[in-house]
Order: C-alpha cells, then sequence, then structure tokens
C-alpha cells in the first residue's frame, strides 16, 4: 500500500510541478510576502516617527498593536490562499479526471481506490501544509525584522494554519468524489466564505454581547472547522497582549477571535475521519 | 521449458508458459488458472441507470486465449459491460468473473488490462512515464525492457520520449493499447482499440491481437468495426437492447448467404442453401432438362448478418 501511495502521491505531485502549478503558487507568494514586508517595513517606520503620546497614547504600545494586527492579517491571507491552493490541487482528482478520462486507466489497475483517495489526500494535504507554513513563518520573520515584534505563541498559529488547511483539502476531496470541477470549486470557495461570515458573526455578536450571535457563530464555525482552527490560532498569536493594547488588539479585526478549547483538536480529526471516510465510500460506489 | 513471449522470441515480462508446461508443472498453478478457467465470465448480468436498463440479464463468456468481439449498435450495454469486467460499474444483478475472480476484485484487476473508448492520459508525460506509471500500479517488474518492447509493439518506438499533449490522436491511442498490456495480462478488454486509427494502424493492431491469441491471452473486443472483427474475432458475441441477440464464430453467423444457379432460362436463386447443397441443385436443375452456365454460392458478410439481427435502428 505505501508504494501505491507514494505512486500516486508521486503522480499528483508531478502533475503540480508540471502543469506550472507551483510556480505560479511560488511566483505569487513571493510577491505577496514582498508586499508583505513593504507594508510592514512602513507601518512601523509610521509609528516610529510618530512617537507615543500622552494618557491612553503613553499606555498604548503601538509596536505590539501594529505587529499583531499585521500579523492576524497575513494569517487571514495565509489561509486564504493555502484554500486556493487546496482547491486548485484536489480540483479534479475524482469526478473531473472521470469525465475527461484520466482517472478510468488508473482506477482499473489494482489499487483500491481508496488507496487512490488517501494517496490524493496526502499529496494535496503535503502541499497545502507546505505552503502555508513557508508563507506564515516568512511572514513572522518579516514582521520581526521590519518591526521586531514577536507573537506569543507562533508556533499555535501555525499548527492551527495546517491543521485548517488539512479540513479544507478533506473537504475538497470529499466534494471532487460528488461534483463536477466547477461546481466543486465553486462550492469550496463558498464554504470558505461561510466560515469566513460566521467568524465575523460571532465577532459582531461579542461586540454587540449577542448571545444568539455568538451561538450561531459558534455552531457554524464548529460545523466548519477550519474557522475554528484559524480563530484559535489567531486567539494564540494576540492571548499575552494585555492592558489597553490588548483591549484594542480585542475589538479589532483580527484580535477578537475566540479560543475554541480543548475539544477543537479532537474534533477536527474526527471531522477529517468523517469527511474522509465520507468521500471513500462514495468513490468506491461510483460508476466510472 | 520452451516460452512463447510478445513477439516469440525474448523472456521476461511477457512469459507466458506453453500449453504443455503448463498441464505438466504444479508450480504455475496460477498459469494454469488463467489457461484453464474460463477468463471471463458473466451470468445474468443486470445494470441499470435509475429508469435505464442498459444491461438485461446478459450471459458472456471468454475463454482462455479466445478472442471475442462484442457488437451491438449504440446504447446496446456494450461498454457498460466492459465497464462491469473491469471494476469502474457495479452490476445491479448477475455475477460477473474474471479468471474465477469476481470482478473488480483486486485479484481479478490485477491480471486484466483495460483500454477504455474515451480515455486520455496526462498531457504532460511522455509515453515512457505513461507506462512506467501504469507498470507500477500494475506491479510490473517489466521495467525499461518491458517499457520499450510494449511501445515497439505498437509503433512508438520513436516517441517514447515524446509527450502525451504532442501526440496525435492516434498515436495516444496506440500508447493506450500499450497501457493495456503493461504487466502482461491474462484478459485484454480493448474498448473500441482501433477508432483513432488510421489502415496502418488498424493493422498493427490486428496483429497484435493475433499475437496475443497465440500466447493465450484473452480478449473481449468491442467494436463497430465489422469488418475487423470478422477478421481476427473466434467468436462474435451481439447485443441490442441491454441482451445478447446472437452468439457465434463469424463464419456461422455470416453464412447462408444463399446460391445463385446461372441456366439458360436465366439466373436462378436459392436463399436458404449453403455450399453443401449445390450439387443437389445443380443435379435437380440438369435432371430438368436445365443448361447449367455457372455456379455462385453467396457468402454473406458479418455486416449482413449484424444488420439482419439488429435491425433497421442500427444502418
Amino acid at each position: 500500500m505505501l508504494r501505491d501511495l507514494t505512486t500516486i502521491g508521486g503522480y499528483a505531485l508531478r502533475e503540480a510541478v508540471r502543469r506550472k502549478v507551483l510556480v505560479v503558487v511560488v511566483v505569487l507568494t513571493i510577491c505577496f510576502l514582498a508586499l508583505y514586508g513593504f507594508g510592514s517595513y512602513h507601518a512601523f517606520q509610521e509609528i516610529t516617527r510618530g512617537g507615543g503620546g500622552d494618557g491612553l497614547g503613553a499606555a498604548l504600545e503601538e509596536e505590539v498593536l501594529t505587529g499583531s494586527t499585521l500579523l492576524g492579517l497575513a494569517m487571514f491571507v495565509t489561509l486564504f490562499l493555502g484554500t486556493v491552493l487546496a482547491v486548485f490541487v484536489t480540483l479534479n482528482a475524482v469526478r473531473g479526471d472521470a469525465e475527461r478520462g484520466l482517472l478510468q486507466p488508473l482506477v482499473v489497475r489494482p489499487v483500491g481506490r481508496s488507496t487512490l483517495l488517501l494517496a490524493r489526500f496526502l499529496a494535496a494535504a503535503a502541499v497545502c501544509i507546505a505552503y502555508v507554513q513557508i508563507v506564515y513563518w516568512g511572514a513572522v520573520l518579516l514582521t520581526d525584522a521590519t518591526g521586531g515584534y514577536r507573537p506569543g505563541n507562533a508556533f499555535a498559529g501555525a499548527l492551527a494554519l495546517a491543521a485548517a488547511v488539512t479540513i479544507i483539502v478533506a473537504i475538497a476531496l470529499l466534494g471532487t468524489t460528488l461534483l463536477s470541477s466547477t461546481a466543486n470549486g465553486i462550492a469550496i470557495f463558498m464554504v470558505f466564505g461561510a466560515g469566513l461570515a460566521a467568524g465575523l458573526i460571532g465577532q459582531i455578536g461579542a461586540a454587540l454581547n449577542s448571545s444568539t450571535l455568538e451561538q450561531i457563530s459558534a455552531i457554524a464555525t464548529w460545523a466548519l472547522p477550519f474557522e475554528a482552527l484559524y480563530q484559535d490560532g489567531l486567539h494564540a498569536l494576540t492571548a499575552d497582549i494585555d492592558g489597553v493594547t490588548g483591549v484594542i488588539v480585542q475589538l479589532g479585526p483580527f484580535g477578537g477571535a475566540q479560543e475554541a478549547g480543548p475539544l477543537l483538536y479532537p474534533f477536527a480529526v474526527a471531522y477529517l475521519l468523517g469527511a474522509g471516510l465520507l468521500a471513500d465510500r462514495t468513490f468506491r460506489r461510483a460508476d466510472l | 521449458m520452451t516460452k512463447s513471449t510478445i513477439e516469440g522470441r525474448r523472456k521476461a515480462p511477457f512469459v507466458v508458459p506453453d500449453r504443455h508446461e503448463i498441464r505438466t508443472d504444479p508450480t504455475r498453478a496460477c498459469v494454469i488458472l488463467s489457461l484453464v478457467a474460463d477468463a471471463l465470465l458473466a451470468a445474468g448480468l443486470r445494470k441499470t441507470y435509475r429508469a435505464t436498463v442498459a444491461l438485461d440479464g446478459v450471459d458472456l463468456r471468454v475463454g482462455a486465449g479466445e478472442l471475442v468481439g462484442l457488437l451491438g449498435p449504440n446504447g446496446a450495454g456494450k461498454s457498460t459491460l466492459t465497464k462491469i469486467a473491469c471494476g469502474l460499474v457495479r452490476p445491479t444483478a448477475g455475477k460477473v468473473t474474471v479468471l474465477g475472480h469476481p470482478a473488480g476484485s483486486t485479484a481479478a484487476r490485477a491480471r486484466t488490462g483495460y483500454l477504455a473508448e474515451l480515455f486520455r492520459f496526462p498531457g504532460w508525460a511522455s509515453a515512457d512515464e505513461v507506462l512506467e506509471l501504469h507498470q507500477r500500479l500494475a506491479r510490473s517488474g517489466g521495467g525499461a525492457e518491458e517499457r520499450t518492447e510494449l511501445l515497439a509493439l505498437v509503433g512508438l518506438a520513436e516517441a517514447a520520449r515524446r509527450r502525451v499533449e504532442a501526440m496525435s490522436k492516434g498515436m495516444q491511442q496506440r500508447l493506450g493499447i500499450a497501457q493495456a498490456l503493461v504487466g502482461a495480462p491474462s484478459l485484454v478488454l480493448l474498448d473500441e482499440p482501433t477508432s483513432a486509427l488510421d489502415p496502418a494502424g488498424r493493422r498493427t493492431v490486428r496483429e497484435l491481437l493475433e499475437g496475443l491469441r497465440g500466447r493465450g491471452v484473452a480478449v473481449l473486443l468491442n467494436s463497430h468495426l465489422l469488418s475487423e472483427v470478422e477478421l481476427v474475432c473466434d467468436r462474435v458475441v451481439i447485443v441490442d437492447g441491454g441482451r445478447t441477440i446472437a452468439e457465434g464464430a463469424p463464419h456461422e453467423l455470416a453464412a447462408a448467404g444463399g446460391v445463385e444457379i446461372e441456366t439458360a432460362a436465366g439466373l436462378k436463386r436459392f436463399p436458404d442453401a449453403g455450399r453443401e447443397q449445390v450439387p443437389t441443385l445443380v443435379a435437380r436443375l440438369v435432371g430438368h432438362g436445365e443448361e447449367i452456365y455457372g455456379v455462385r454460392v453467396v457468402t454473406g458478410t458479418l455486416e449482413d448478418a449484424y444488420l439482419r439481427l439488429v435491425g433497421k435502428d442500427a444502418r
């Protein structure tokens, strides 16, 4: 089975390389990181020139506020780019390839459909995890280099992003067993948007002290755990910021995230298994 | 110990023991099974897609080393039958076995080669890479030697490094056939293998099919090219409306063209007569005082038989 996994996984990776998917991704990522570094540098320069202030201004740690906000933005963009990559790497994996006649010659070989699906998942997850880690750590290093800001728990953010993008890959693969390429791509982006909306509703609920909105948000983010993971990671980045700065960070768009608690990761694993089993069952029963 | 190869001269990976060896060497039990058991056996096969009945109780047998043509009009269920045999489609009812193993099982797939009617290989891969991938998936230990041999067999020896996207449709079809032969399968299912080929390519495929039969490989050939089927197949199965409507050797199905006798009074036709009845017919006519100028046994073609069996809808 290991041999089959490496064969199919290697095939998927080679396809991504030969189709220049990875080249495009690398070039655009370099552009993003360059832009981020440029923006980060100027943001920190501005606050250095502006000086402190009196009263509230004196209590505000501007470097921390700027750094955490920039890093929160970077984390959101990283997840978004990881989602785009996950969608395009898995877009045709089952239905799309079957419709084009690419899948049938592979499926008739003595490689189980489950193995084929697992290999595609592992290859896509490996690419996406590596990608989000590179972008995320790139942003962390740039923030440190340009402004001297280091987040409280950078590793938790990295772990959350890796887990979130893995969940998205699993959802995308499940989608590809059910939907054609275009429909699946649209569906995954809409699911991603729904998760994002759920997070924002939660923030609005917290600001308005509306338990109903917060409850809706909680249910939605657990139904789409990549959002819960993202929020948990974001929370870990800013959790140690206290005082006035902490309050302001919490009010900002990238600081109001809530900690999900100890059950999040076990739930994410169970969710992953559930999505995987459903995709496997659908694929094994499909007439090609 | 003599062994035949795909070209009749090389050893692994296309080694197939000869029939004498198979019967005397108990260590080759696996190969014995492949030549003794039916290569493909379908019984009461039924497949429905919601309200559409694709197959309605088809029975089919392909013996070891037998080359069987599967004919029928569009929508008759030929491709569905082939797909069930290789495990791409699950039957609604009935039983299919490949060399004694349930169709679609790992053991069955390990010994089956398949060329789909509509297939594609990744455009970024070269012919050699496509075959290498299939070697790995088929667990073939043939290595570069097998790939070189297969590409030469289908006339693509010079195109090993050429990318699929740079190949003509005919070249891709040839590559598809080579892919179906990776791992020296005991049963080869070919769905319209010559549809994109020029006459030279069709001849190559005909020779290849005859070579496979010579090595004891069973072939189920799904084709609309009746002349091709008539030339190479041992037996023909005609399906229509999801059912088997005729089965037999091509010459058996194509027979009964009748006898035409030219007499002084004109041409006399005996549509139900065969070659063996010619002496009797001639004697009877001479006995009645007729002068005979010529006798012709009219040989029907498989196409005639096919059109007669499937009706005008197929024309």
